[in-house]
């Protein structure tokens, strides 16, 4: 108990810095943001009454804790080329990145942990090796071409969905979900390879330890040392790092949304990047960065559940 | 499962190959190319791989073989950049923290792990959306972003040998601190630091790929593996080969560095 509320203090520390980071980064940016809305031709009157408006005549400490509690309270601030709140600008693409994220997470879940329990009991060396090398190669793939990858082979060559054409959600939850499948299976792909690795490495590891040898000495069956024995203490490790792709997953998202022409956060931030947009830019970071926070938060607190010995320290 | 206690290992083996076939691409690359990777031909748009064009020709008629040769050189160099720079200061920074500790050495630690906790594309993003695009601010952002993995690493290394035996003797027979450092500890880093060197490369080209196939990296008229990707996709059904070669030679550029880190990782092992 005092371990959490220690933990979840750091959190918030953590949680606070994160948003002081995300505020200072777009303070240094060399361009004025003035200029950028007005241009270059504008009057010094009409740029000091913008820069009134915008409230960026006040200190930058002050603008950070009006800044801050206006996030708080889920007010981003106003976007620079759509004049409109940030925040209803994300209220439709969060459940949709939100969406394709967790299609990834589960896809990832059923695929590796059956296989990584399977290339972890392989005998022969043969197969092994095999496994081994195809993870590798699929661990060599970045993940915008394995995307560009998934599009051919199942959009155009087995014509099993139409790349480019997104079906809202709004439109239809099933429609969507049958799109979303395939980037969310790009997405997790590679981390499917890294996780089955991973998972392959701590069996082989357990099944060379002591207690094994014991119960196997006194009769256990193979699967029984393996399902009841090795396998849970193998998932620890696996928990954690599983917990940690969900925010690799997030960012990976950013990148497979641009392959599938998703209209989620991803495509938005890098519109607004190019567009010089920094509230959006700096919302949209912020949100992925506390994220990120809160998913090592959770790793932290399911590896002490998971691991006892974790717990006395 | 029984151990091999040979040095040399399959994954050795066929990563060494592959990485030494690509490398000699690349060095094909900076001298000859089979036609100018400019050089446009109308009357030779989207021909399939053949003889005269071994990967086939793009959208303007360009020879994509020239074009994957010339973006690997571009890609690997940068790659190369990206490596060389955080490396050194990784190390630098590493070997200090780890052989003195203390306070400074805390502090740039916790630094390292939060840095670390955020996926490279996204900080990479921040990064050049603040400084602007372009290859140099691209090399700038990642070299930035992979120092803390390989201060981390030569900290943790630094910090275990400072105790041993050798080094303490070096110490009492008054060898200077910087050849204590340099001459003694780095060389015994090296079996774990190599396969970190070939990993950070492997990230290096992929992260340079992204940012340039999401149009924040290597800008256009300049020639990029990522680039030419993220033009090929809009040709993806007309002429796959080019997304597909394109594609491949990523592949095969990062696979060859990450057979040889994962064949180095496992002779460590044993």
């Amino acid at each position: 108990m005092k371990q959490l509320i220690k933990k979840t203090l750091a959190l918030i520390i953590t949680l606070f810095i994160v948003s002081l980071l995300a505020f200072l980064a777009f303070q240094i940016i060399p361009e004025d943001p003035v200029t950028h809305l007005l241009g270059t031709e504008a009057t010094p009157e009409a740029a000091a009454a913008l820069r009134a408006q915008l409230g960026l005549d006040r200190p930058a400490l002050v603008r950070y804790f009006s800044w801050l509690a206006g996030v708080l309270r889920g007010n981003f601030g106003e976007s620079y080329s759509y004049h409109m709140p940030v925040r209803d600008m994300l209220a439709d693409k969060l459940p949709l990145t939100g969406l394709l994220t967790g299609l990834s997470f589960l896809f990832t879940l059923l695929l590796s942990i059956p296989l990584g329990v399977l290339a972890g009991s392989l005998r022969s060396r043969l197969l092994d090796n095999l496994f081994a090398a195809l993870d590798q190669i699929l661990m060599s793939v970045p993940p915008f071409f394995e995307g560009m990858l998934v599009c051919w082979l199942f959009g155009l060559v087995l014509r099993l969905f139409t790349p480019g054409d997104y079906v809202s959600y709004k439109d239809s939850w099933s429609g969507c979900i049958a799109y979303l499948i395939f980037p969310a299976f790009s997405i997790a792909l590679p981390r499917v390879a890294m996780t089955v690795k991973l998972l392959r490495g701590a069996i082989r590891q357990e099944m060379g330890q002591d207690y094994i040898r014991t119960s196997r000495s006194r009769g256990a069956g193979r699967a029984w040392l393996l399902f009841r024995h090795a396998l849970p203490n193998a998932l620890i490790p696996v928990i954690t790092f599983m917990a940690v792709s969900l925010a690799e997953i997030m960012t990976a998202s950013i990148v497979i949304e641009q392959v599938f022409t998703v209209p989620g956060v991803g495509r938005l931030l890098l519109a607004s990047i190019s567009n010089g947009d920094f509230p959006v830019v700096q919302a949209i970071v912020l949100i992925l960065a506390a994220w990120i926070v809160l998913v090592n938060f959770a790793a932290d607190l399911l590896y002490a559940l998971a691991d006892p010995r974790v717990r006395l320290d | 499962m029984k151990k091999k206690t040979t040095g040399i290992n399959s994954f050795l083996i066929s990563g060494a190959v592959l990485s030494a076939l690509m490398l000699g691409l690349i060095l094909l690359g900076l001298v000859w190319t089979p036609y100018s990777p400019t050089a446009m031909d109308g009357a030779a748009k989207f021909q399939p791989p053949s003889p005269a064009h071994l990967l086939g020709t793009d959208n303007f008629g360009r020879d994509i073989f020239s074009r994957v040769l010339q973006g690997a050189d571009a890609t690997f160099l940068i790659a190369l950049c990206v490596v060389a720079v955080s490396c050194t200061l990784g190390v630098l920074l590493g070997s200090l923290c780890g052989y003195y500790g203390g306070l400074a050495d805390l502090i740039l630690t916790r630094i390292c792990d939060s840095i670390t906790a955020f996926p490279a594309v996204l900080l990479a993003l921040v990064i050049v959306s603040l400084t602007g695009r372009g290859k140099a601010n691209v090399i700038f952002a990642l070299s930035l972003l992979f120092i803390p993995s390989f201060a981390r690493l030569t900290r943790g290394e630094f910090a275990r040998c400072r105790e041993l035996n050798y080094v303490k003797s070096a110490r009492l027979m008054g060898v200077s601190t910087g050849r204590i450092l340099f001459r003694h500890i780095l060389p015994n880093t090296l079996p774990v630091l190599l396969p970190a060197v070939t990993i950070g490369f492997n990230n290096a080209i992929l992260s340079e790929a992204s940012m340039s196939f999401l149009g924040i990296g290597v800008q256009p008229t300049e020639a990029s593996l990522g680039l030419m990707l993220s033009d090929s996709q809009t040709y993806l059904q007309s002429a796959p080969w080019y997304a597909l070669c394109t594609g491949g030679a990523v592949v095969l550029l990062i696979l060859g560095f990450s057979l040889l880190s994962e064949g180095l990782q496992r002779r460590k092992d044993g």
